[in-house]
């Protein structure tokens, strides 16, 4: 049997949205532009998707856009913003702590003549630092994706026009307020992969950086997943709904486990302790190898992830960890479900220390 | 920086260096150097962080003169 502790890399399919992929994709499929019935289905199917989203979101529906991923909501995020005040500059700051996909777009930005500056964080992993004079955009996220800190938020969209990434926090925190765009992923919050979420302020001044399409929405490119997008929003209501106990039930959970695995000899235990994501913890275990404790614990039935160089796509360790000064190799990431238990957490819990001695001890220490 | 003890640690990934680290710290007195040659990124990050977790003082790091940067912390228990 297996303990799937990896749900801040996918949740699984949320049950308030199987039956309604399951008939949206039999009923959806036709292009909602055109003007017959099947078209009016996918139409209507497409408006209910967008006002549920608004709605659980607490925004207006004409700011919602479906997108192919969440990384590519933040890519239109960012750089449509920086399209927007081109002609007010072209420097992007970002927190150090951003997901890859705001780095990239920075990167992207960069190699098109762009400024990109990153703001440092504290030990925590908050960003402290203030966006440099003639900021154009500036990036911050809800909530860190790899070890959970809430960032302060509202006081950064004072200076330039915020672009939040809220793909880590959507449908567990309610989403902070002063943003210009944001972006979520459904596949996060229990939604069907393939549906991300773009949403620009009324008002706000955003043009699409990419050639653009022929669509009703004019940020949407190509054929909505219509039935996607309509699943991804019953998990999201469904989620929002349930949001209070579950983010009670799993916050004590993870100071469960933050407990437990303090008590690890030469354990960094990484992340505010308190304002953060109720449902992730990541740690650091001193001289022991993240692809071999990734590896032993899914031996044992237990799902994690790691952001140590050996088990990142990128062969270079987690950046967000480097920015905090923590600890890189040992790393692993546990993210709760809806359906763990404190029975999962005890026996992780269990194995755990074994685990870690095993490892150091064949590593000679 | 002259170092009490230099390990070369040139090619090896995270965690080994800093495995290579905890395992010799002993050798070196109570106030002395331990320094390590390593050209794995992470060694950046990972050794300050050893030293932060195990209570040693790190000291910083220099270029050995093949370029490797060359990581130092002092023993201080």
């Amino acid at each position: 049997m297996t303990t799937y502790l990896d749900s801040a890399s996918g949740e699984p399919l949320h049950p308030a949205a199987k039956t309604v992929l399951e008939q949206a994709t039999e009923h959806g499929y036709a292009d909602p532009r055109r003007l017959h019935g099947p078209a009016r289905n996918a139409r209507i199917m497409l408006d209910n998707a967008r006002e549920a989203t608004a709605q659980a979101l607490g925004v207006r529906p004409d700011e919602v856009t479906f997108t192919p991923s969440g990384t590519h909501a933040v890519h239109l995020g960012v750089l449509g913003l920086l399209a927007g005040h081109a002609r007010s500059g072209s420097l992007l700051a970002a927190s150090a702590v951003e997901h890859a996909s705001v780095m990239h777009a920075g990167r992207w930005h960069e190699a098109r003549g762009g400024s990109f500056a990153t703001l440092a964080v504290d030990p925590l992993g908050r960003v402290t630092e203030e966006p440099p004079a003639g900021t154009t955009v500036v990036a911050v996220q809800a909530a860190n994706h790899e070890v959970g800190t809430v960032q302060p938020v509202a006081s950064y969209g004072e200076s330039a026009p915020l672009f939040l990434d809220a793909c880590a926090s959507a449908g567990r925190l309610p989403l902070p307020e002063g943003w210009a765009a944001a972006a979520a992923s459904a596949h996060k919050w229990g939604g069907p992969a393939g549906v991300g979420v773009l949403l620009v302020r009324k008002g706000a001044r955003w043009r699409n950086p990419f050639p653009g399409d022929d669509r009703v929405d004019e940020r949407a490119t190509g054929m909505e997943n219509v039935a996607g997008a309509l699943a991804a929003a019953a998990a999201l209501q469904a989620m929002v709904a349930e949001q209070e106990d579950l983010a009670a039930r799993q916050h004590a959970l993870v100071d469960r486990l933050r407990a437990g695995v303090a008590t690890i000899p030469d354990t960094d235990v990484v992340g505010d302790p308190d304002v953060r994501l109720p449902h992730l913890l990541t740690c650091s275990f001193l001289y022991v190898d993240g692809e071999a404790i990734v590896g032993e614990l899914d031996r044992r039935g237990f799902s994690v992830a790691s952001g140590s160089a050996c088990t990142a796509s990128a062969l270079e360790p987690s950046h967000v960890l480097a920015a905090m000064g923590a600890l890189t190799h040992g790393n692993v990431r546990i993210s709760l479900g809806r359906e763990t238990t404190a029975d999962d957490v005890d026996r992780l819990l269990a194995a755990l220390p074994d685990v870690v001695a095993g490892i150091r001890e064949e590593a000679g220490l | 920086m002259s170092a009490d003890l230099l390990l070369d640690c040139r090619g090896m990934l995270c965690p080994r260096p800093i495995i290579e680290l905890g395992k010799h710290l002993a050798e070196v007195p109570v106030g002395g150097v331990i320094a390590v040659a390593s050209d794995d990124v992470a060694a950046a990050v990972d050794v300050p962080a050893w030293a932060r977790m195990r209570e040693q003082e790190y000291l910083g790091a220099e270029p050995a003169e093949d370029g490797v940067p060359v990581y130092s912390v002092r023993r201080v228990s």
